[in-house]
């Protein structure tokens, strides 16, 4: 892990108060994509907190990781419009093709899932998301399909 | 200041929250969240009442009283509103109150009967929780929690290390330790405070009665128990008797009705730890020693010190503890004794501590694959035991200890209220270094429930500065001064728990400030009533040396009385 990025966002927060717990996690989210074991460590050091808190406050929050995030990272829509269009079986499909649950990324290092509120696509609904990259009107078909290049390009790598 | 409760002028003090001024008055108000000596944190709200001018309930816990105030405590709106409370706690709740740990012992269980809650008014699925069996002391069932957040703030507030808290939010909050990691790789000292404020199962200690209940019934081994010095004066509340009844021989006639071959008591190697003990200290004052000495007999201190202050390791006594030393000689110069081999020995001890049964696996405990103690009950598990053997505990005749442990001083007897290893160790101590006894051995200053207690003593020519803490909460202020150069302290006790191990993790639930303060006077009552009031004085101390150790600090004593600590830096803390 690259405790040298965490340093540099404690060095952004000398004073040490605990109400920069939030920024000093998103900022170490930013960097590395996920809020890590050691991140925990060693903002507790210096906002003198314990982690069990530190773990606490971020689970509070929905826009906290804390697994590596995959190679591809997909976000699927849980919005008002993607619920009506099925996205919570989407979700399933998802969970069931990758054995793996929201918030977790494969064992093999490729994929990661998290659940958003909106992506702001209704009109493409159900609606997901790999690294940024929208896919539209997604079924069970199209999804495998998604996967199956997801993986070839993954594999190539 | 005049209060209304139903009708009725009641007195209340300036400034005191109303649950105190109701409480004061006989008035039974339900709370799950509230402990006393903490600021509330009213999330129950079990403590409601009715308030005139005021539309909602309010939480009495939490509400400051003022002049004129007109309340209801038991109307039927607030009757409704707490059975309510109630039967929503329950809708997330396994029903297995017949497979508890708690079961007649459980304030959700009792706060559902003074309910009339009759039936499931909530059903629906669910949350899945995992339970988490990794400690070797404490088992957390999150699903058996009502998230009243006692075990939260007792382990941040009362004995700062704050290895749970509460996690997730709404209906998926949950209390876990860091990334979820089992409580074994958490900060936990395993002192089991937070068992003691549970109200329901969800916080036990591991249990090793099917164990030792194995062995008994097997009797293939030959099985020996010793029971700790605070277990006599706290066990007879779980056979409703008064706090602070000293059961000592009828707890010794219970065991021996269990089938334990042989029953010492651990007063007797409290003794045997001070020996060495006392000695380490005149050794370390005489010969430029690494001071201030910290005691190291409180599993749970010790592993804060591990965890938190690993810089000052140097400064534990290496002493082990008064369990682990009379287990070592059980298996050593008792077997030798009693010419059994001792593989065959299974010892067994009865200890106020959860953190106890981390201390027996701990490196160091035992010699090759012998361990030093093979099982730890608490009090609770022995009372459990006597109730399931069917022994009637109040028509036993009291017995004495066996041979060749039977003998203790007070001075050993001391170690179970905070304090008192400080007294022992001062009586012993200051004759090794001058020859004389002390004139007095009451220290009073050393004495009651302040969380950091000093006193000079004067050793000779010597003044003597000690320390001790009560409750290992209140370790970091004394520690940050010792590392900041304070030197005027040559020897510092540590109790884990608040009051000592009278008000262990592992003692009768339910108790309150008064009762641990009966516990307490218990054992000084038996240091003031008998003649035999110092270590070194004891016979039996001065058989096994003459017999086996040689002397305090030997070669015998540093091979089966001694050991080492480690470094807990990659703790999550």
């Amino acid at each position: 892990m690259n405790n040298n990025a965490i340093n540099e966002v404690i060095e952004k927060y000398p004073s040490a108060k605990r109400e920069y717990l939030i920024p000093m996690l998103q900022d170490v989210q930013e960097i590395q994509g996920f809020v890590s074991k050691d991140s925990v460590v060693m903002i507790g050091d210096h906002l003198k907190l314990p982690g069990a808190k530190i773990y606490g406050v971020a689970t509070f929050y929905n826009q906290f990781r804390f697994n590596k995030p995959g190679q591809f990272h997909i976000q699927i829509c849980r919005g008002t419009a993607c619920h009506v269009k099925g996205s919570v079986n989407v979700l399933e499909s998802i969970e069931r093709a990758l054995n793996i649950k929201v918030g977790q990324t494969s064992r093999d290092g490729l994929f990661s899932l998290e659940v958003v509120a909106c992506l702001g696509a209704c009109g493409l609904a159900p609606v997901i998301s790999v690294n940024g990259e929208f896919y539209a009107n997604v079924d069970n078909k199209k999804l495998f399909k998604i996967l199956k290049n997801l993986r070839k390009e993954g594999g190539t790598k | 200041m005049k209060i209304i409760v139903i009708n009725n002028e009641v007195e209340a003090k300036e400034g005191e929250f109303l649950l105190a001024a109701l409480r004061r008055q006989g008035i039974k108000i339900p709370t799950l969240c509230n402990i006393d000596g903490l600021d509330p944190s009213g999330s129950c709200r079990m403590c409601v009442v009715e308030m005139e001018g005021r539309p909602d309930l309010v939480p009495s816990c939490a509400f400051p009283v003022y002049e004129g105030l007109k309340i209801l405590t038991h109307s039927e709106r607030v009757v409704t509103a707490r059975k309510a409370i109630v039967e929503l706690l329950l809708s997330n709740h396994p029903d297995d109150c017949l497979y508890c740990v708690r079961n007649g012992n459980c304030e959700l269980q009792g706060l559902a009967q003074e309910h009339c809650v009759s039936e499931r008014i909530f059903s629906g699925s669910k949350n899945s929780y995992k339970l988490d069996y990794s400690s070797p002391a404490i088992v957390r069932d999150p699903a058996k929690c009502v998230l009243c957040g006692k075990c939260v703030r007792v382990c941040e507030e009362i004995q700062n290390v704050a290895c749970i808290d509460f996690a997730g939010r709404g209906s998926k909050a949950y209390i876990g330790t860091a990334f979820d990691e089992g409580l074994n790789v958490s900060s936990c000292v395993k002192c089991g405070q937070c068992i003691l404020v549970c109200p329901t199962g969800a916080l036990t200690e591991r249990s090793h009665i099917d164990e030792v209940m194995a062995v008994l019934h097997e009797k293939k081994k030959h099985i020996v128990v010793q029971h700790a010095p605070s277990v006599s004066v706290t066990v007879g509340e779980e056979f409703g008797l008064k706090a602070g009844k000293d059961v000592n021989g009828i707890m010794t006639a219970a065991l021996r009705k269990m089938g334990f071959d042989r029953v010492f008591e651990t007063s007797f190697s409290a003794d045997l730890t001070i020996m060495e003990e006392a000695s380490e200290l005149a050794d370390r004052i005489q010969n430029g020693g690494k001071l201030p000495m910290f005691t190291s007999c409180s599993p749970g201190w010790v592993k804060y010190l591990e965890e938190f202050y690993p810089e000052m390791i140097d400064n534990l006594s290496s002493c082990k503890s008064p369990q682990q030393m009379l287990g070592a000689v059980i298996k050593s110069y008792y077997a030798e004794r009693e010419d059994i081999d001792p593989k065959d020995i299974y010892s067994v001890s009865v200890m106020p501590c959860t953190a106890k049964k981390f201390e027996i696996d701990r490196d160091g405990m035992g010699r090759g694959d012998t361990s030093d103690v093979d099982a730890v009950l608490t009090t609770r598990e022995f009372a459990k035991m006597i109730r399931m053997m069917g022994i009637d505990f109040n028509s036993l005749e009291p017995d004495g200890a066996d041979t060749p442990f039977g003998i203790r001083s007070t001075a050993g007897k001391l170690f179970g209220a905070s304090g008192g290893v400080m007294e022992a160790a001062l009586r012993t101590a200051h004759y090794f270094l001058t020859g004389k006894e002390l004139e007095i051995f009451e220290i009073k200053e050393i004495r009651g429930m302040k969380g950091i207690k000093e006193a000079k003593v004067m050793i000779g020519e010597l003044e003597v500065g000690v320390a001790v803490v009560n409750g290992v909460g209140n370790a970091q202020k004394l520690l940050d001064e010792i590392q900041a150069g304070r030197d005027d302290i040559h020897f510092v006790e540590i109790m884990t728990c608040p009051g000592g191990c009278v008000a262990g993790g592992g003692q009768p639930i339910g108790a309150d400030p008064e009762k641990i303060k009966a516990r307490m006077r218990a054992i000084y009552k038996i240091d003031k009533e008998e003649t035999l009031r110092t270590s070194h004085n004891n016979p039996d101390i001065k058989r096994l040396y003459d017999d086996y150790l040689g002397k305090p600090l030997g070669h015998k004593s540093h091979e089966l009385l001694h050991t080492h600590y480690v470094e807990r830096k990659d703790i999550m803390k």
